[in-house]
């Protein structure tokens, strides 16, 4: 497991607990100048390895760099799965199967990438109501996401999709969609020297480790990143990145949160979806079982 | 008498240790191959571990890779040295490493001790099976395959493809049909032995040394020509997925595969310790005698194989994003449009709704924002109302809405105000049904009252995109259902058309269609289409209104509908 993260120590610990139990045998952090103690943290963890860096995460291609030398270096020959600190993994039968099961069935299929749509999680009423404390599942408090609103296009360049909508596009972009943030990602993949992700995981080289998707009706096993970016330390977080400006683009997508967060920070709406389990999202259609079963 | 196993092993040898002990704790002797792959030491180790136990033997290791001769001779050798090792054995049953018995190997040895003279093998004319890999059926018996389908698929194809063009053929030796079926079989002592001491053998092997993946082939062959009483099915439960790739067991099966029945499963993941503490304990309670019943489980693999090939009609979606024509279904679901409607009428929407009793939205893609039944602002699945949403991807705004809401029947108004090209989008999907009445649209613009060189402009303009919607639904690309009248003619007899679009819809027979929708009030619309035609405009798609209201066919009276009708 691959991680970048800046002052997230009160994720952490809920976050390690949650990968261990799925299975995941070895974490490598790069810590980008925590000022928390989160590297102190991470360093005292039996299973985790920790890099520290003072340089400019945006000139790193926001961490993506770091990530790609450390995969290469270490994840050669390895399953690795590359995610945020917010970012919860859940894929099919993930409450009965640990995720080694997973890996040996790619392995078993010749399938060497395994895409993950990042779902937006909040709360039902104002983000900043309920405190999270360190420790807690944070899907106790951001429970909701948006079932059935998304765009899917083809970028022909490097064949992957290209995913946009949910509450983001929804309450920040709906005014300009075409400028959402994309959902599309592949965290998991049976990693080679050769290989990098392009940008952020949304796409990786070379290009045919993009085609997650079935071109002639089918579906292909798939599963969900539950972003829980909208817990109370979102505008705490939201007013650093944007002071920082080191975040994708300009930082639109903060700039968009700040002037929409002032008015009315609510994301949820009448047709919002409580999250029950991977099941739900699986009759929903935004995963899939595949041919696994 | 005894039942003697042969296990073809490879990987997680720990497990066909634990598995070979529970067979031998029951009195069957087992006869082990491993893989050439396995490093030498690794396979010392496991055969020490097992050099306590009496009746396990190892044959001569063989290289094993998928679908070649190194699976047969393994198998030749390992029952070769079961019959001359265990003279009791009465049927020798071929499983792998990663097979586990599923009920008590008693029942087993009851069941087979009851069918003395049977074999078990599943085996077909090459006719006769749907599931063969690559398309090669018949073919496979006659051509060679130097180069491995796994590992150099394009070498694989191509000379496949050589020997189709110059029409190679290999001669099958005389006496032989060839048959195919899963490789794990369970035969009799006499069958076995009859196919192993055959003074043909060698003729055959070098034969079938060069079928491609002979494991399926070779024993299904043979046995036909020895056995009184082949019974064409395997006793192990194993499922293939679209590739050809068993499909895996895992510990949230246990249910399923406890009520299958089945002897063997195959194949179970190394790491489902419940599965393998489960089965391999002692069962208690009474032996049964129930035949093997893999129906539950074949159902939900079939359901696997379903979803991969085909998937859910409609769904577009990370790992499911069809080309143009493949789709198997544009949209999830069977959806009404109507154009023209809600202006000629003047409360279609809510009557359609009371009378189908489905969800009517009205102009989904009018230039403002997206009008949900009663007035909503998001419909289900959070999808908004919001117009540069919409339109940014107005297509996916369509298979979404129909997505959230499959099992309930949409409704909705187009018109030539609507997002452009979505027409286009609806007429190619065979789901939509999809009812006009043409140039229907001039109804708003002669109730309003703004100056005539302003209506005049826009009906020009209504009027152009309405036909190229026309042309798109008359398309030869066009797959929806379609009705398409104009406006003369639908006001000649609007009910019958009324009923049929209704009756379309699943309007339920007890509930009868008993109240109409009123028209609106046309009086002076022929002068104001005559109106427009002197200013120079020529609105045709309406038919024929003639202007003088004395001239029309029925009286004015008779134009309007009768409030009620009488359905026979």
């Amino acid at each position: 497991m691959f991680c970048t993260l800046r002052n997230e120590g009160i994720r952490l610990p809920y976050f390690l607990k949650y990968y261990r139990e799925m299975g995941v045998s070895h974490f490598i952090f790069v810590d980008n100048d925590s000022t928390d103690g989160t590297a102190e943290l991470l360093a005292a963890q039996p299973d985790v390895s920790v890099w520290h860096t003072r340089k400019s995460y945006k000139r790193s291609r926001f961490g993506m760099d770091w990530m790609n030398w450390l995969l290469r270096r270490y994840g050669h020959g390895h399953w690795c799965l590359t995610v945020d600190p917010d970012e919860f993994f859940v894929y099919p039968f993930c409450d009965s199967r640990p995720l080694p099961a997973l890996t040996d069935w790619l392995e078993a299929s010749a399938i060497k990438s395994f895409s993950a749509m990042l779902l937006d999680m909040y709360p039902k009423g104002r983000i900043d109501a309920v405190p999270y404390q360190a420790g807690q599942n944070p899907l106790e408090i951001a429970a909701w996401f948006d079932s059935g609103n998304y765009t899917v296009k083809r970028n022909h360049l490097l064949e992957n999709l290209w995913i946009q909508g949910g509450p983001r596009a929804r309450v920040f972009f709906a005014d300009r969609p075409e400028a959402a943030p994309a959902l599309n990602k592949i965290p998991l993949v049976k990693w080679h020297h050769r290989y990098a992700y392009a940008s952020s995981t949304h796409m990786l080289l070379p290009r045919g480790l993009n085609k997650v998707y079935d071109e002639w009706g089918g579906e292909k096993a798939s599963g969900a990143l539950l972003h829980t970016k909208f817990l109370s330390t979102f505008n705490e977080k939201a007013m650093e990145e944007l002071k920082r400006r080191e975040h994708y683009a300009g930082s639109q997508e903060y700039v968009a949160y700040a002037s929409a967060l002032k008015d009315n920070p609510e994301l949820w709406c009448k047709w919002s979806e409580k999250y029950i389990n991977w099941r739900q999202l699986e009759i929903l259609g935004l995963m899939s079982m595949g041919n696994w079963a | 008498m005894s039942i003697g196993i042969v296990m073809l092993a490879h990987t997680a040898l720990h497990r066909a240790e634990q598995v070979a002990r529970h067979w031998t704790k029951a009195g069957c002797p087992v006869v082990i191959h491993v893989d050439q792959v396995v490093p030498k030491k690794r396979f010392r180790i496991f055969a020490e571990r097992l050099a306590d136990d009496p009746l396990i033997r190892f044959s001569r290791r063989h290289h094993c890779d998928w679908g070649t001769w190194g699976l047969v001779a393994a198998s030749q050798d390992a029952s070769q040295l079961m019959l001359s090792e265990f003279e009791d054995v009465s049927h020798v049953y071929l499983t792998s490493g990663a097979c586990l018995p599923l009920r008590p190997v008693q029942e087993l040895v009851d069941y087979l001790k009851a069918r003395p003279r049977t074999d078990h093998i599943e085996s077909a004319t090459t006719a006769d099976v749907p599931w063969t890999i690559g398309g090669l059926d018949e073919e496979r018996f006659t051509m060679r395959f130097p180069f491995s389908w796994r590992r150099n698929r394009y070498l694989f194809d191509h000379f496949v493809e050589l020997q189709r063009k110059i029409g190679y053929s290999r001669k099958i030796p005389d006496g032989l049909t060839p048959h195919m079926g899963s490789q794990w079989w369970c035969l009799t002592r006499q069958t076995l032995a009859s196919i192993l001491e055959d003074p043909k053998r060698k003729i055959y092997d070098r034969y079938f040394r060069h079928v491609w993946i002979p494991d399926e082939s070779y024993f299904q062959t043979l046995t036909r020509l020895y056995s009184t009483n082949v019974v064409s099915r395997s006793l192990t439960l194993s499922k293939f997925d679209f590739q050809g790739k068993p499909h895996i067991f895992y510990d949230d099966h246990l249910q399923l595969l406890r009520r299958s029945d089945c002897f063997v499963a195959r194949k179970i993941w190394h790491n489902a310790d419940r599965l393998y503490t489960t089965f391999l304990s002692p069962k208690p309670g009474q032996l049964s005698l129930q035949e093997p019943n893999p129906g539950k489980i074949d159902r939900i693999f079939a359901k696997a194989v379903d979803r991969r090939t085909r998937g859910r009609p409609g769904l577009y979606m990370q790992s499911r994003h069809p080309n143009e024509d493949w789709e198997n279904g544009v949209t999830a679901a069977k959806y009404s449009v109507f154009q023209g409607f809600t202006e000629l009428f003047t409360d279609f929407e809510p009557w359609l709704s009371q009378v189908t009793g489905a969800r009517v939205h009205g102009h989904l893609f009018a230039p403002d924002r997206a009008h949900f039944a009663d007035g909503q602002s998001f419909m289900n699945g959070a999808l908004s109302d919001n117009a540069t949403l919409r339109d940014y991807d107005p297509k996916m705004f369509l298979t979404n809405l129909l997505w959230n809401t499959r099992g309930e029947r949409q409704c909705f108004q187009l018109g030539p105000k609507s997002t452009r090209h979505v027409m286009w989008d609806i007429a190619k999907d065979p789901n939509a049904q999809v009812s006009v009445i043409s140039g229907a649209w001039a109804i708003p613009l002669f109730q309003s009252n703004r100056s005539f060189a302003d209506l005049r402009r826009e009906a020009a303009q209504l009027q152009k995109i309405e036909t190229e919607m026309l042309d798109s639904l008359r398309s030869p690309y066009s797959k929806c259902r379609r009705r398409i009248w104009t406006m003369a003619e639908f006001i000649e007899s609007p009910m019958e058309a009324i009923q049929v679009i209704v009756d379309e819809i699943g309007f339920q027979p007890n509930r009868r269609l008993t109240e109409a929708p009123r028209i609106v009030d046309l009086t002076g619309f022929g002068q104001f289409l005559q109106n427009l035609k002197n200013q120079g405009m020529h609105p045709y798609l309406m038919g024929d209104f003639p202007a003088d209201p004395i001239a029309q066919g029925p009286a004015p009276d008779a134009l309007r509908p009768r409030p009620y009708l009488v359905k026979d």
